[in-house]
């Protein structure tokens, strides 16, 4: 048995007779009543005699340290691990914070029991240690190569997927299927599912509104054709013209990543809006009257358009450099013509990646909250739907759970669809071998068309970002063009006080929040990210599509789902972590986790297995070989999933104005609720502020993991394809 | 006296170093889902011994390899190395190294740091892991070049810094997986003399897969030929040559033509076989009385211009190809097509030749059991 093993069943000890076994925080009185005092063991033997047999599998994986007989050791952790795990799970759900939660136990032991609360750092502790040790002892019966760290890491991801994903989900399934006071409603179900302000369709024959999930499936397809269209154009531009400004494409396609999503929303209506600017041009020159146009569907039109479009162009741009030039060479040399050429071989073979585009367009669209709460007028989507039935005067979880259902279902069709249908079809013509081609030029109908489209595009852009320069420091746009520092001052003024600096400004708590928690989530993001991708693409394990179907979920599930659920599942014990930072930590870990890794796998695939294999047969272990041989090697994820993660932590508003609190306000959405209450201009120089943090961020990032990789990397630059061979 | 030997030849640097120790497998099989890549193997591989796991691509000798190293675990059966059961042991516990065929080098280090690498992670000072590799590096012959990265080495040298690495940890038993696939043909014949001589100055035991025939006969101890998942044959080279024992082993050892015969006669330990108007005297190896297959090497087919004699075949020559130090011929008889070399320096039989075609008495001829 090995001294990691022992270690943790030590740890689970520790968790269970020292730590508080309750509450994630809490004062004390003394530091001995804090420790020994709250511990599991000693509320068990004060009343919770639920707790107490949990004493049973502690003993039991102290028998093979003690008495250890080689062969059964494995058998005695199995059993040991997996007890502990049902006893305090089932003792955690049995009974809650108004007493027993089943109505079985209800009617069998009386109404209405024993109560407790959510769990605490002891029994975290102990439930992985529970964990831990199940996994060394599945190792120890010869799984996963008898190697401890894989058994373990598998076994972590697992459970945290099953937390932070499934659990959550199922609890807003649970939750449309009851009334609520918690009851099984099935009829309630259905009635608010068939309700007419969801699939209503009297916009068709009356002026009356259409259901909002028309209106979120009209919206979608809408922005996914105009993002596909847009997308297109500028991917053929960027790759078969001559034209000299091909690397500002790139920039601008940069921009929307690192922008909030309701920044372009924002920017739309100092433009457009009552008192836009250009509406003022427009009143002042045409005499147009001014009016709201822009909120409702126009706007969140507009504003997605330009918030997705750099997706489908990075998805697209992609696409038409895997066209093999030699194929259009070879139709030329059989005499088409080049625009025959474009029309029956260039666009064919473009078409499963503008199949992507379009879809991914679609899901960008289903699941964009920030963009229709600014400009959404009376034009109502799914997501600020679901938003508002939630926090509004209805507080109807039960009907925020049925919209989320159906939201989930289009954007899980979506992918569904995707991965169906363009699955097995990718024409990927790039081989290993070179290609001599030369790309053809575009057809001058093409070319006119896509500089038609683009170059406005890329204008209006442009118009959409200074406004967001600008904005923030003007006094007020569209009527007072002098230039201040006021709006910058509101949020982040400093004084210079007797008693030191102080931080007066009123976004400056928001600010230090979100700097913390996206602090804190990416380099957890980016971990859990690359272990998941390490574990999928180095290991071998039964299960393991769906692993991965599990870990990539999160994935597709939209944000505000994510928000519903995760305050559903978080708000009562077992897990009690609404209203703290650790939940905005999770939920941003386990929403762009993916992200993580699949650049993961991406670089991994390209390292030969047995660089790992040479570590291990070298007696390093795994965690030694993932620390030394693959780490270093994986530094382009690495910087890759750190960047993403902290971006969409600083950036993300839907699944996070679900959670935050008044001590953990985000920035996002103190922005947001700037924006409500008409402060256009502090909202707009915040989010300058933000931006330029991030780009701040991006660049530090990269210094920290890329530098050391730069010395080596002179000499070791030709060593791919030493690395870079089929595994026999 | 040892220990003399071992300092005379000045290539075994340390008097120390652990045993060779032996290998063994107890009825190993391997299974993917429903793909069965080694099925029921048992051999024991005897401390000190080169042993080659010779096979078509498939065959699984790879995966036999990769369960010695730790890098597969066994579906079902027993692992043993020095006589101490290994079967659940993780890579990391097993006192094995491997040589990759890829060399596996690890590119983001140096050639030092990457034969240090094992050394280091074991727990051995910077100092310590450093000098046992300068060690190792002298060894092959790459001392100054230490400072270089792999990607800055010829083809050979990678091989060598990845046999350096190998021997760090002074391993019982040495993995090499077809260590000569990336190298060229010139390069293959020096590299594996290197690979032997140091096995037999260092004494160590090594398993050695390969799916080159003439490889595997230059530098094996023994051989375990592979087939379909499972073992077709072991023996010492000279053994699988000359008494292969089945048709595959026949064929894929040497060539071999495969030749219809009739035992007519057994008397002792010997059989008088029968192929054609041909008789011959050969081991039975176990056959009885009855049509029987022989295994003939090209080189065992002697051809002479001219008619046929008594206990003579005619036939006649099809294609002749020159290659230098041989001619190969296709020659048609009515035992069917033969392949036939002729080493010497012989006037080549012009194609449409007729000949006289006989068969080597003393060797190169076998009877083949089981088939």
């Amino acid at each position: 048995m090995s001294r990691a093993t022992l270690g943790w069943i030590v740890l689970g000890w520790i968790g269970y007779a020292l730590l508080p076994w309750y509450g994630l925080d809490g004062a004390a009185s003394s530091l001995g009543d804090y420790f020994v005092g709250r511990s599991g063991l000693v509320h068990g033997l004060t009343g919770a005699w639920w707790l107490l047999p949990i004493l049973l599998p502690l003993v039991m994986g102290l028998r093979p340290a003690f008495a250890g007989s080689g062969e059964s050791d494995g058998t005695w952790l199995i059993a040991s691990g997996l007890l502990g795990l049902a006893l305090v799970i089932l003792q955690g759900f049995a009974i809650g914070m108004n007493g027993w939660t089943f109505e079985v136990l209800k009617v069998l032991f009386g109404e209405p029991g024993p109560r407790q609360d959510g769990i605490g750092y002891g029994a975290t502790l102990t439930l992985t240690a529970f964990l831990i040790v199940l996994c060394h002892g599945f190792a120890a019966r010869g799984w996963c190569r008898g190697d401890a760290f894989v058994t373990s890491s598998i076994g972590v991801v697992i459970a945290l997927i099953i937390v932070f994903v499934f659990f959550p989900v199922s609890t807003i399934l649970a939750s449309a299927f009851a009334d609520n006071d918690g009851n099984f409603a099935p009829a309630e179900f259905a009635a608010k599912f068939t309700d007419q302000s969801i699939w209503g369709l009297d916009c068709l024959t009356s002026n009356l509104r259409c259901g909002v999930a028309w209106n979120t499936l009209f919206l979608g397809v809408l922005v996914a054709f105009g993002t596909t269209a847009l997308g297109l154009a500028f991917a053929l531009i960027a790759t078969r013209t001559a034209f000299r400004y091909k690397k500002l494409l790139r920039v601008m396609s940069v921009l929307p990543i690192i922008t909030p999503p309701f920044v372009i929303g924002l920017a739309l209506i100092l433009l457009f809006g009552r008192s836009g600017a250009l509406s003022a041009v427009l009143w002042d020159w045409f005499g147009i009257p001014r009016s709201r146009w822009i909120y409702g569907l126009p706007g969140i039109f507009i504003a997605q358009l330009l918030a997705f479009t750099p997706i489908a162009f990075l998805v697209l741009i992609g696409v038409v450099q895997g066209i093999s030039p030699t194929l259009e060479e070879a139709s030329q040399t059989l005499r088409a013509k080049s625009w025959t050429t474009f029309m029956t071989i260039t666009l064919p073979l473009m078409r499963p990646g503008l199949a992507n585009a379009f879809l991914l367009g679609f899901v960008e669209s289903l699941a964009d909250f920030g963009n229709p709460l600014v400009l959404g007028g009376n034009y109502e989507v799914l997501s600020t739907k679901i938003f508002f039935a939630v926090v509004g005067a209805q507080q109807d979880q039960g009907r925020a759970a049925v919209l989320s259902i159906i939201l989930l279902a289009f954007t899980l069709g979506a992918f569904w669809l995707q991965h169906a249908w363009l699955g097995k079809k990718v024409y990927t013509t790039v081989t290993g071998k070179g290609d001599a081609g030369i790309p053809l030029p575009l057809p001058r109908r093409v070319a006119a068309a896509s500089y038609l489209t683009a170059i406005p595009w890329a204008l209006f852009t442009l118009v959409v970002y200074t406004i967001i320069v600008v904005g923030g420091f003007v006094r007020s746009m569209g009527r007072d063009y002098t230039p201040t520092l006021d709006h910058l001052l509101t949020a982040f003024r400093i004084e210079n006080t007797e008693w030191g600096l102080h931080f007066s400004g009123s976004a400056w708590d928001s600010f230090f929040a979100t700097v913390k928690v996206a602090a804190l989530a990416a380099p957890l993001t980016a971990a859990v990210g690359l272990l998941t991708a390490y574990l999928l693409t180095r290991q071998r394990f039964s299960g393991q599509r769906a692993f991965e179907f599990g870990t990539l979920l999160s994935f597709a599930i939209p944000g505000t789902v994510v928000g519903v659920s995760y305050i559903l599942a978080f708000n009562v014990p077992p897990i009690e972590i609404t209203g703290t930072g650790f939940i905005l930590v999770m939920c941003f870990v386990f929403r762009n986790m993916p992200v993580g890794v699949r650049a993961g796998i991406a670089t991994l695939s390209q390292i030969d297995k047995s660089l790992d294999e040479a570590s291990l047969t070298l007696g390093a272990r795994s965690a030694t070989t993932m620390r030394r041989v693959v780490l270093p090697l994986l530094r382009p994820a690495v910087v890759a999933s750190l960047v993403y993660s902290f971006v969409r932590a600083m950036t993300a508003v839907s699944a996070v104005i679900f959670l935050v609190t008044a001590e953990y306000n985000m920035a996002t959405t103190y922005i947001v609720g700037r924006v409500e209450a008409g402060e256009f201009g502090l909202a707009i120089a915040y989010s300058t502020v933000l931006i330029l943090v991030m780009l701040l961020a991006i660049v530090m990032i990269q210094l920290a993991v890329g530098e050391r990789r730069l010395g080596r990397r002179s000499a070791a630059a030709n060593a791919a394809p030493v690395a870079v061979q089929a595994v026999p | 006296m040892n220990q003399m030997t071992a300092i005379s030849t000045l290539t075994r640097p340390t008097a120390s170093g652990k045993q060779a120790a032996s290998v063994e497998f107890r009825n190993v099989t391997k299974r993917y889902g429903s793909v069965t890549a080694v099925d029921d193997v048992s051999f024991t591989i005897e401390p000190g011994q080169l042993v080659t796991l010779l096979g078509p691509s498939g065959c699984g000798k790879t995966t036999t390899l990769r369960m010695i190293a730790g890098l597969e675990m066994v579906s079902a059966g027993q692992i043993l190395i020095g006589g101490r059961d290994v079967t659940n042991l993780s890579a990391a516990d097993r006192d094995v190294s491997m040589v990759f065929q890829s060399y596996a080098l690890f590119p983001h280090m140096s050639v030092l740091e990457n034969v240090a690498y094992g050394p280091s992670v074991q727990g051995a000072s910077k100092k310590d892991a450093q000098a046992m590799a300068m060690e190792k590096l002298a060894l092959v012959g790459l001392t100054g070049l230490e400072k270089r990265a792999p990607s800055e080495l010829s083809g050979g040298q990678q091989q060598r810094v990845a046999v350096a690495r190998a021997l760090v940890l002074e391993p019982q038993v040495l993995l090499f997986d077809e260590p000569l696939s990336n190298l060229d043909a010139k390069l293959r014949r020096r590299v594996r003399e290197d690979i032997r001589e140091l096995q037999q100055n260092l004494n160590l035991t090594v398993a050695y897969v390969t799916h080159d025939q003439e490889e595997a006969l230059a530098v094996s101890d023994r051989i375990i030929v592979m087939s379909n998942s499972r073992i077709a044959q072991t023996g010492t080279p000279r053994e699988l040559y000359e008494e292969p024992a089945d048709l595959f082993v026949a064929d894929f050892i040497g060539d071999a033509n495969i030749l219809n015969g009739t035992v007519v006669e057994l008397a002792g330990p010997r059989a008088h076989v029968q192929i054609d108007r041909l008789e011959i005297d050969l081991p039975h190896r176990g056959v009885m009385q009855g049509p029987v297959k022989l295994a003939v090497r090209p080189d065992a087919v002697l051809l002479n211009e001219g008619a046929a004699g008594p206990g003579e075949v005619s036939g006649q020559v099809k294609k002749a190809s020159y290659l230098g130090t041989q001619i190969e011929y296709e020659v048609a008889s009515p035992m069917g097509e033969l392949f036939v070399v002729q080493y010497g320096r012989r006037e080549p039989i012009a194609p449409g030749t007729a000949v006289s075609i006989s068969l080597d008495r003393q060797r190169g001829v076998a009877i083949v059991p089981g088939a």
